[in-house]
């Protein structure tokens, strides 16, 4: 089969290369966190990025406050400062787990990609919790050779979080 | 005879002669007490947060809280007045609303339809006269003789309170002339919900309502505070206790910061931090009043806080969910007058707390810390003398436990222990 794009009926055509970027931009994402690399999260986005952590509450009611709200890289790089340095908390691992994606190309380049995502958070205690469900409304572009998050909106089902939240998720 | 008023927990427990400068763990962990403050605090002489006016604008309007751990309803009457009941059946018992909020005509049990009028007065009972001629309701059974359960309500500055005792003072005057200033100060015009959202803390509540009140830890472990000269024990500010002790205003002036030595030399680990941001936005604001407060918390007994950081206006509600368990709800407000810049800093500030806020987000853990320390020592107490033993209002100090005491003095007022 040389058929070079995938289609999924009433979706338009996704080249097969676009669809494997993406793909692998999720998992380096998820597994960067899930090993506490979290320097390199705001490396994912373009330097104007926009990541937003809120619930699905404030998203149906259409409220801008979630529970975090970075504008631009140099937002999360604060906050990865502030992870090495600042906050205190017990110490946790993620594990993420990411449904496929789900890509629609945009008119005015890039795509808009929402997937489904599952986190179990183990504490040093061994304490192991499903600590947040919810999905990911993406824009991711192309810079350069690379694939980045221009926004990554992470909505969680419910309107509580456990404890605290210092990871991303 | 001597009444024992608290048989349960039998004559061993009594509070360390010391009085307010120390908690006797035990209040933390013991399912007793807890049962005790449920009757004597959320069900006693307090108003308890519910909801704001702003949730349920328009009439059959309906919103869903907990006053402690009983489940209550609030609603906007078809002439605008505000009512609030215990959500519950007065047939069976069922919570009567499930959703958190909504727009009924009537509030309708789903379990055998008993329906009740937005005042929590019973409309109609189904199949009340039976069927076919057979069944139903005994000739004399009276409507009027069964409603929901009502509480009493008051709205002072957009919030909506409510109590069960009918001792309960006005809410001004529960609150007293400087606590109910600096409230209106902050909240009396028309307010925005911006977001919210819950946080579940594996403590008690006590801890929290203490924890709110130490502006002594404020700058030492939430240290992003202290590196970004948001708020710091050398700046301008002072705690303002309520008479019974029972509330508190915390404020600092950020302008005013004259930095001391002793930040430096205490070693304070926010002092190593590079106070550069790569996202300035974070902390972009503006003067919003003209008495220079630029950060402030303000508690009223039982359980909700308002906090005003720099531009981030919220209110902090946290809720018993047992003895070791309490969620904290985060109401992010702004004004309805607000321009979209304005809007735009309260979001970008809006990361300084909540469930992962930059200066916040410690107190997730600190007090589950404390529960887990002294769950096992019931007859070990806390020390509490920073600042000296009073509990008095500090004009110009901070770095006191004052506030703490405070709490301590009223909760034994309240227990009668």
């Amino acid at each position: 089969m040389d058929q070079a794009t995938v289609q999924t009926f009433g979706a338009p055509a996704i080249d097969a290369a676009v669809r494997y970027g993406i793909q692998a931009l999720h998992i380096d994402y998820a597994h960067s966190l899930d090993d506490i690399q979290i320097d390199k999260w705001p490396r994912f986005f373009t330097d104007d990025g926009v990541y937003r952590l809120t619930t699905r509450e404030n998203m149906q009611a259409n409220l801008p406050i979630g529970i975090v709200h970075c504008i631009g890289r140099g937002m999360m790089e604060d906050r990865v400062k502030a992870f090495h340095t600042a906050n205190i908390f017990e110490p946790h691992v993620y594990n993420h787990l990411i449904g496929p994606a789900d890509i629609v190309p945009l008119t005015e380049g890039g795509f808009q990609v929402r997937s489904n995502f599952q986190v179990v958070r183990t504490m040093e205690s061994g304490r192991m919790d499903l600590y947040a469900v919810g999905h990911y409304d993406d824009v991711v572009v192309v810079e350069g050779d690379s694939l980045l998050f221009k926004e990554r909106v992470v909505v969680i089902d419910s309107r509580d979080v456990d404890i605290l939240l210092v990871i991303p998720l | 005879m001597q009444v024992q008023t608290t048989p349960n927990r039998g004559n061993e427990f009594v509070w360390p002669e010391q009085g307010p400068t120390r908690a006797p763990f035990r209040v933390f962990s013991d399912p007793e007490i807890y049962a005790e403050e449920q009757e004597k605090i959320f069900r006693g002489p307090v108003w308890n947060f519910l909801c704001l006016a702003t949730d349920i604008p328009t009439p059959g309007d309906y919103r869903t809280t907990t006053i402690g751990e009983t489940p209550v309803v609030v609603t906007r009457g078809e002439d605008g007045t505000i009512n609030a009941m215990v959500n519950r059946c007065a047939h069976k018992g069922a919570l009567v609303c499930l959703k958190k909020a909504g727009n009924a005509q009537r509030l309708t049990c789903v379990y055998h339809a008993w329906s009740y009028n937005l005042d929590g007065t019973l409309k109609a009972v189904a199949f009340r006269n039976g069927l076919k001629g057979k069944g139903g309701m005994p000739e004399d059974f009276d409507v009027k003789q069964h409603r929901m359960q009502p509480v009493r309500v008051e709205v002072f500055c957009g919030l909506v309170f409510g109590t069960f005792s009918d001792k309960t003072e006005p809410v001004e005057t529960f609150l007293g002339p400087q606590m109910s200033a600096f409230m209106r100060r902050n909240l009396d015009r028309p307010l925005r919900v911006l977001g919210t959202h819950s946080q579940t803390i594996r403590n008690n509540w006590k801890l929290y309502a203490e924890n709110l009140r130490d502006s002594y830890h404020a700058t030492l472990l939430h240290t992003f505070y202290t590196t970004f000269k948001v708020n710091r024990l050398d700046m301008d500010g002072g705690i303002t206790l309520a008479d019974k002790g029972w509330h508190h205003v915390s404020f600092a002036r950020r302008a005013k910061l004259e930095e001391s030595a002793e930040y430096a030399q205490a070693n304070v680990h926010s002092a190593a931090y590079d106070s550069k941001l790569a996202g300035p936005a974070l902390l972009e604001a503006w003067d919003e009043f003209d008495d220079g407060i630029t950060h402030s918390i303000q508690t009223m007994f039982p359980n909700l806080c308002v906090q005003f950081t720099l531009n981030s206006l919220a209110l902090r509600f946290f809720a018993p969910r047992g003895v070791d368990e309490t969620e904290l709800f985060w109401i992010f407000l702004g004004y309805e007058q607000d321009t979209a810049e304005q809007t735009q800093m309260r979001v970008a500030q809006s990361n300084l707390t909540g469930a992962a806020g930059l200066v916040s987000l410690e107190d997730g853990c600190i007090n589950e810390f404390v529960q887990r320390g002294t769950h096992m020592s019931p007859n070990v107490s806390s020390f509490m003398e920073m600042g000296g033993r009073k509990v008095e209002s500090e004009a110009s100090s901070r770095a006191t436990e004052a506030a703490v005491r405070g709490f301590w003095k009223g909760y034994r007022s309240i227990m009668d222990f």
